[in-house]
């Protein structure tokens, strides 16, 4: 059986605590974590498909740094950045250190849902071949994840 | 104002210029012509003192040859032979031979008595005895008298001498008609003014002067006023012009031989100079004039047009600070909006999610619940919009580079607001330079641009007029203007129009953020935007873009 794995990283709890149940819903395996720390933390014991930070976190590690240790933790993951606004700066130095793209706050669900895909879309063409369709039916049938997956995999 | 700054500054450079040039040329204008002027009046009166002492030495050898043959005759002769009228005549003969220039000869006694005489006057038999000069000659052993009116009514003077022969003196006495010597007097009688005369020690002519005066009369001339020396004295004549006398007593001390001259005269050489020097100095003065005005003016027009394009570039300067403080405190503001925002969105979806599942979809208030989500979340999308367009990146972030021909652009953008502008009665007129060089820019971009300013002259004519687009170029840059005859923009509002948020349109005509996006637009292609515009007369707007060179593929 496969879970597709995401971590979001997000300070405003408020949204966090929604999106996470909003996932859940969705059937997608989704941790939540409000800080940078707790983030790598996290992913130095689990693995993720797809990583989405906000970029400006008061308090703490900004997404910068974040990202950056993140790379070194997960060198595969794909990363979305999440912004309120997008100067100029952060963005270029983002897609610099290897995130795959940033998107502007507020963003519907469905809207960073299809990113989330077109970032695993990529990560597998790194990754087994297999799972590519899986993951591809995964984002348009959310719904369908269990029996799909399972069947396609046994 | 500004115009009569400079004209002061001007003005005030130009004075000083002068003054400063001014002066010491004129000092040493000034200093050469006195010095000039006195060395050449010290040289005009050396000059006459010196004609003066030639003409009073020469007066002198000719009185003293007449006084020396008359008393070289007494000496040689005693008064027997000499009272002979024949050795007389012989006598007078040999001396008008020899000298020249005697009139009449007698003997006379020591009582005076005239007792013998060659001569065309009946003299003898006369006595002197009363006579003064005949004491003096007596006295003396010499003597010469002033000139006279002779019995001929010609000018005469006399001279004697006596000798003593047997403890008794007797006399020698020659009349001499003084004609050599006038001759003598006039030979100094030169140029226009030149006059010379003799004058006794009481001031009456004994020679004819040149000018004025009689001789015999009495002059105007003091002979006090010279002393042993030959002097000169500076005078005035009768209209009030100065002459320079040059006066030199002749060695009898009775006799004043006195040179005249207008000093002008002598020193016309001094007044060619002096035109000359003023002449110089006036052109001389004339070329500081002209180039002290001339490169003055060069300056203050240089001063003028610096000044000029520095407060242009200092308010291009304050604008683009003001421009990117606005920029980062709208970043600021996104941010700090965005963030509320994306919760609501999520809450809203979630809500959403929440309504999808079957409890609620009975529930008699489904429709409403459902449809005040969606209108929460229209306008948090109305909200968003207005915070991305603030921060000007309606699209991406990063201008795309492509090939923009910006004529082709211009009609593109017209096209889409034709209809619109028609209906309305606004015509297009458009009048593009024919060859404007491909650059490489975000064609998207430009559209946005473009209809931002097409539609705010729209806005601004409302119904009926004219909106003209025309473009230009040179080697760097392309000029793209929009000037509409619509309302135009009051002076004091044209440096806030570019503001975020700064409309005067109704809500929901306007927000603001039209020029604000324009501004920064073109500000990141490293071009700008001008507005020229007089409130009720339209408004121009003109903007600069660089040409960028598209890469040879
Ligand atoms: N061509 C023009 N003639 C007269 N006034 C103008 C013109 N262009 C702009 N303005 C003035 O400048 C203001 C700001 O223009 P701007 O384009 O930034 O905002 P807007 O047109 O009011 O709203 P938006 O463009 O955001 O819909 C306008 O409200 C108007 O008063
Ligand atoms: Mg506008």
């Amino acid at each position: 059986m496969y879970y597709l794995r995401i971590l979001v990283v997000d300070d405003e709890v408020d949204f966090l605590d929604t999106l996470m149940n909003r996932l859940q819903l969705r059937q997608i395996k989704a941790t939540g974590v409000a800080s940078g720390e707790k983030a790598l933390e996290i992913m130095r014991q689990k693995r993720f498909d797809a990583v989405i930070l906000d970029v400006k976190m008061p308090g703490g590690m900004d997404g910068i740094e974040t990202l950056r240790a993140m790379k070194k933790i997960q060198p595969l993951t794909e990363i979305i950045l999440l912004t309120g606004y997008a100067s100029k700066e952060t963005s270029v130095e983002g897609m610099e250190l290897g995130a795959f793209d940033y998107v502007l706050k507020p963003i519907k669900l469905d809207e960073l849902l299809i990113k989330i895909g077109e970032a695993l879309e990529a990560k597998s063409a790194h990754d087994d071949k297999l799972r590519k369709g899986d993951i591809k039916k995964l984002i348009r049938f959310p719904d369908n994840i269990y029996t799909q997956g399972k069947d396609e995999q046994e | 104002m500004y115009e009569m700054i400079y004209r002061r500054l001007q003005n005030k450079i130009i004075l000083l210029t002068l003054l400063v040039s001014f002066t010491p040329l004129l000092i040493l204008g000034v200093t050469m012509y006195y010095q000039f002027m006195r060395s050449s009046r010290a040289n005009t009166e050396s000059q006459i003192k010196y004609r003066a002492y030639a003409r009073a030495e020469a007066l002198n050898r000719f009185l003293k040859e007449r006084t020396a043959i008359l008393g070289a005759m007494a000496d040689t002769h005693n008064i027997s032979e000499i009272s002979d009228e024949t050795r007389l005549a012989r006598i007078f003969e040999i001396m008008n031979a020899r000298c020249g220039a005697f009139v009449d000869l007698g003997v006379i006694d020591d009582q005076g008595r005239h007792i013998a005489y060659v001569g065309p006057y009946d003299l003898k038999g006369r006595n002197y005895f009363d006579q003064p000069w005949f004491a003096e000659v007596v006295s003396k052993g010499a003597y010469m008298s002033d000139v006279y009116m002779g019995y001929r009514k010609m000018p005469h003077f006399i001279i004697a001498v006596r000798r003593h022969e047997n403890w008794k003196p007797w006399i020698l006495r020659a009349t001499i008609d003084p004609e050599i010597l006038n001759e003598i007097v006039r030979s100094a009688q030169i140029g226009k003014t030149g006059d010379a005369y003799i004058i006794n020690r009481n001031g009456v002519y004994e020679t004819q002067p040149r000018f004025d005066g009689r001789i015999l009369f009495e002059s105007d001339l003091d002979p006090n006023l010279f002393g042993g020396q030959v002097d000169v004295v500076e005078l005035k004549d009768k209209n009030g012009r100065p002459v320079l006398c040059a006066g030199s007593w002749l060695k009898n001390n009775k006799w004043l031989l006195v040179i005249e001259q207008d000093p002008a005269e002598l020193m016309e050489e001094l007044f060619a100079v002096r035109y000359t020097e003023i002449l110089i100095i006036s052109i001389g003065l004339m070329a500081i004039i002209l180039t002290t005005i001339f490169t003055t003016r060069i300056t203050v027009k240089h001063l003028k047009e610096s000044d000029k394009k520095m407060v242009e570039m200092n308010a291009k300067l304050v604008q683009s600070d003001k421009m990117a403080a606005i920029g980062k405190m709208a970043a600021g503001v996104a941010h700090e909006i965005n963030n509320p925002l994306a919760v609501i969105l999520q809450k809203t979806g979630w809500i959403e999610d929440l309504l999808e599942e079957e409890e609620f979809q009975e529930s008699e208030n489904f429709k409403e619940f459902r449809l005040s989500v969606l209108k929460i979340e229209e306008h948090v999308e109305r909200a968003r919009k207005v915070v991305h367009n603030m921060l000007g990146f309606a699209r991406k972030m990063e201008p795309r580079l492509e090939d923009v021909d910006i004529n082709e652009t211009l009609n593109q953008t017209i096209d889409m607001v034709e209809n619109y502008a028609r209906i309305n009665n606004i015509q297009i007129q458009v009048d593009f330079t024919k060859d404007l060089p491909i650059i490489a820019s975000d064609q998207a971009q430009l559209q946005q641009v473009f209809l931002n300013l097409i539609n705010n002259a729209i806005d601004a004519i409302g119904k009926d007029g004219l909106i003209e687009i025309t473009t230009d170029c040179n080697d760097t840059e392309i000029y793209i203007n929009f000037k509409d005859d619509g309302s135009g923009i009051a002076e004091d509002v044209q440096n806030k129009i570019f503001d975020p948020f700064y409309t005067t349109k109704v809500t929901g005509k306007g927000i603001g953020l039209g020029l604000w996006v324009i501004y920064n637009i073109i500000n990141k292609m490293g071009g700008s935007i001008k507005v020229q515009s007089v409130m009720g007369h339209g408004a121009k707007f003109i903007v600069t873009i660089p040409v960028v060179k598209p890469e040879k593929k």
